[in-house]
């Protein structure tokens, strides 16, 4: 199976192209091309820092292949969330 | 928030290039006839160009049409069965250059039938001759000196050109160029569709589009040939809203 | 009791077709067969039917295609240029195996040519004039009788083998008047549900309509083999032809249309004067009747060929004789007519000729 599993966010690696969109967009900077490569050749997305991750799901609008979902979440990582949200954003020049 | 594959769209793996915009707008029609909930009255036509192989990742009736000739073929089948949803979904050259006699026609005579345009201002799927959208100036392996306004002429606006038509009633382009530029890309098209469901007429939306390959651009660099070039010669807005 | 009324070829053709059933038309004004959509224009809609005079002959039967696939019983016409327009149309209807019918009033021709009647187009028609191998059928009325029933059979040998047909009139058919017996429809083959219709998938898996094969590399061998499969059947299936006088026939005259019309007046006063003419009358051009010229082959020394072209049909007429026998040509396209008295002293001066040569 080659989904990966990082807090709700979860990549398939092959269906991965490795084309960084979502990573030129991430607000937080917190995703990156891996060394490794999949199957086919290309490149896959990861997450840096699993905790930061805040599920805004930009990355998951820009992918053209649909290699990235998002899960919903227990209302205990609600509360973890919030406190996430007040951190400070990494990555400047995403419109949003 | 969940963000999830939508029902309409298959699981197939595209074929579509690292970065291309085709990926994202096919997501988001497959969210919007999701949200309509109109996946099983949606008869789409599908186009000759890099989409050609559309009927592979949309999960309803779909009819693959001679180069340009979706929207005469759209006609016929609205026409037939006006209470189901039948859209277009087509390239620049197909919607702009052979097929510009069905656009316009087809327009005009106010069907109410939904377009989705893609421009990505060059030939995709046969390699980068220039399109009707290639820009002055841009290389294409038929203008290899660039667009020149003397022999090539100016690119077409679409969006403009079909608003001085009567029968149309929404024209929007759009990008997917940035998060913010599909959420907006989304809510044009789902108020391309909404249009259709309330038999308000023929309703198009324009989305400029990356096409790394053939611009011979980094997927980074196409996102931002499409912000600054682009956007510059294509204006992103309403042109038309009846 | 049955109707019978005096209309042109052109708006019978029209009627015809509504009264099969027919409830799409597009199509593009051309001369001479402007009736046909001038006539659909206001009796499609008495019958809940669409009309739509399309931007171009070309947009007309790629809506054809659209309203094909949606189920619908549809049509368009036009004359020879427009049908050129049409070709790329018809071959991904045949390729998509869907059902239609192209009416061709023929006009002189290439080119914008003239708009007196011609035959010209019966390449065109019967040979493919689209790219690819496909067939269609192809029927040729010589009488407004003939041609509205066939119009109707039209429909029915299109949707019950998944094929366009075309009716391959000329200028003269589509312009002339005589009275029809207008007999009710009554369909002549058993036609199945149409389970491949592009309507919503509501309660069952979509359906897609295409006719590109890429994968496996030579699917699109076997979906040829598929067609032309489809085609042999054709053939077993559909043979028309009007065949008179043809048993002790020493000469064969053989014309489809409206020259086929006139060739049977020549033949029919050849045998007044003794000459043991006979005709052989193709009404399907494809499948081409090929047993009945086969058969008059064995007994008749040689045949006359009349048409309004420069030498198309005559082909065909030397291939299914396998050119057995020597075959002569009378005709000329670009808008001439025969007539029975030149088509009688064409039968003549080959009567004087082979006795002449001793044969």
């Amino acid at each position: 199976m080659s989904r990966k599993k990082d807090s709700r966010i979860s990549f398939d690696i092959e269906r991965c192209k490795g084309c960084g969109l979502c990573v030129l967009f991430c607000p937080q900077g917190n995703l990156r091309l891996s060394q490794k490569l999949n199957t086919q050749g290309n490149p896959y997305v990861e997450l840096i820092d699993a905790a930061a991750c805040n599920a805004c799901g930009i990355c998951f609008r820009m992918c053209p292949d649909v290699a990235i979902e998002i899960t919903g979440e227990s209302s205990d990582s609600t509360v973890e969330k919030t406190s996430q949200q007040d951190r400070p954003s990494g990555k400047a020049g995403s419109d949003d | 928030m969940e963000f999830h594959r939508p029902e309409t769209l298959y699981e197939a793996h595209t074929h579509y290039c690292p970065g291309c915009g085709h990926g994202i707008t096919h997501r988001l029609v497959a969210e919007v006839i999701d949200e309509l909930g109109v996946r099983e009255k949606t008869i789409a036509t599908a186009p000759v160009g890099c989409a050609v192989l559309f009927y592979d990742y949309m999960k309803f009736d779909i009819i693959e049409c001679a180069h340009g000739r979706c929207p005469a073929v759209a006609t016929g089948i609205k026409r037939m069965l006006p209470d189901r949803v039948v859209f277009t979904y087509q390239g620049d050259g197909d919607l702009a250059a052979i097929g510009t006699a069905e656009t316009i026609h087809t327009a005009n005579r106010g069907e109410n039938i939904t377009v989705i345009f893609i421009n990505n201002a060059i030939y995709g799927m046969t390699g980068g001759q220039m399109a009707p959208t290639t820009m002055l100036g841009q290389y294409s392996t038929t203008t290899p000196k660039g667009r020149g306004k003397n022999a090539e002429g100016a690119p077409l606006r679409v969006c403009e050109l079909l608003s001085s038509l009567d029968g149309v009633c929404y024209l929007e382009r759009v990008a997917v160029s940035t998060p913010k530029d599909v959420i907006q890309a989304k809510r044009a098209i789902k108020k391309a569709f909404e249009n259709q469901l309330a038999d308000k007429g023929f309703s198009l939306v324009e989305v400029l589009s990356m096409c790394p390959t053939d611009w011979k651009l980094s997927p980074e660099e196409a996102v931002k040939f499409v912000n600054e070039e682009m956007k510059k010669v294509f204006p992103l807005g309403v042109f038309k809203d009846k | 009791m049955t109707e019978r009324i005096l209309l042109k070829g052109n708006e019978l053709l029209a009627e015809a077709a509504v009264r099969a059933g027919c409830r799409f038309y597009a199509g593009y004004p051309i001369t001479p067969q402007n009736e046909i959509p001038e006539y659909m224009s206001w009796r499609l809609p008495q019958v809940g039917g669409v009309f739509i005079q399309a931007e171009s002959e070309l947009a007309a039967i790629n809506m054809l295609f659209g309203a094909s696939a949606a189920g619908a019983r549809c049509m368009t016409s036009s004359s020879s240029p427009g049908i050129s327009l049409k070709q790329e149309g018809i071959s991904y209807i045949a390729a998509a195996e869907l059902p239609c019918v192209i009416v061709n009033i023929q006009r002189g021709g290439p080119g914008l040519g003239n708009i007196r009647a011609s035959q010209s187009d019966y390449f065109q028609a019967v040979k493919g004039g689209g790219h690819g191998d496909y067939r269609l059928i192809v029927l040729a009325p010589s009488t407004l009788q003939e041609a509205y029933e066939l119009m109707m059979n039209a429909f029915d040998y299109a949707d019950y083998w998944r094929n366009p047909a075309m009716i391959l009139g000329d200028g003269i058919l589509g312009q002339m008047a005589e009275p029809v017996e207008m007999k009710p429809y009554s369909p002549i083959l058993n036609i199945p549900s149409k389970d491949y219709v592009l309507d919503g998938c509501k309660d069952r898996a979509p359906r897609v309509i295409k006719t590109l094969i890429l994968k496996p590399e030579l699917g699109l061998v076997t979906h040829n083999e598929q067609l032309q499969a489809k085609y042999r059947k054709i053939e077993q299936a559909v043979r028309l032809c009007e065949e008179y006088e043809v048993a002790d026939a020493d000469i064969i005259v053989s014309a489809y249309g409206i020259p086929g019309r006139i060739a049977k007046g020549a033949v029919k006063a050849a045998r007044g004067k003794g000459i043991k003419a006979g005709l052989i009358r193709p009404i399907s051009l494809w499948p081409f009747p090929k047993k009945a010229f086969l058969k008059a082959a064995r007994t008749a020394k040689q045949f006359l060929v009349v048409e309004m072209s420069q030498g198309q049909f005559i082909e065909d007429v030397k291939l299914a004789i396998e050119c057995k026998r020597p075959v002569e040509f009378l005709g000329k396209g670009g808008g001439w007519y025969p007539t029975q008295e030149v088509i009688l002293e064409k039968i003549e001066q080959m009567l004087r000729y082979s006795k002449g040569a001793g044969q």
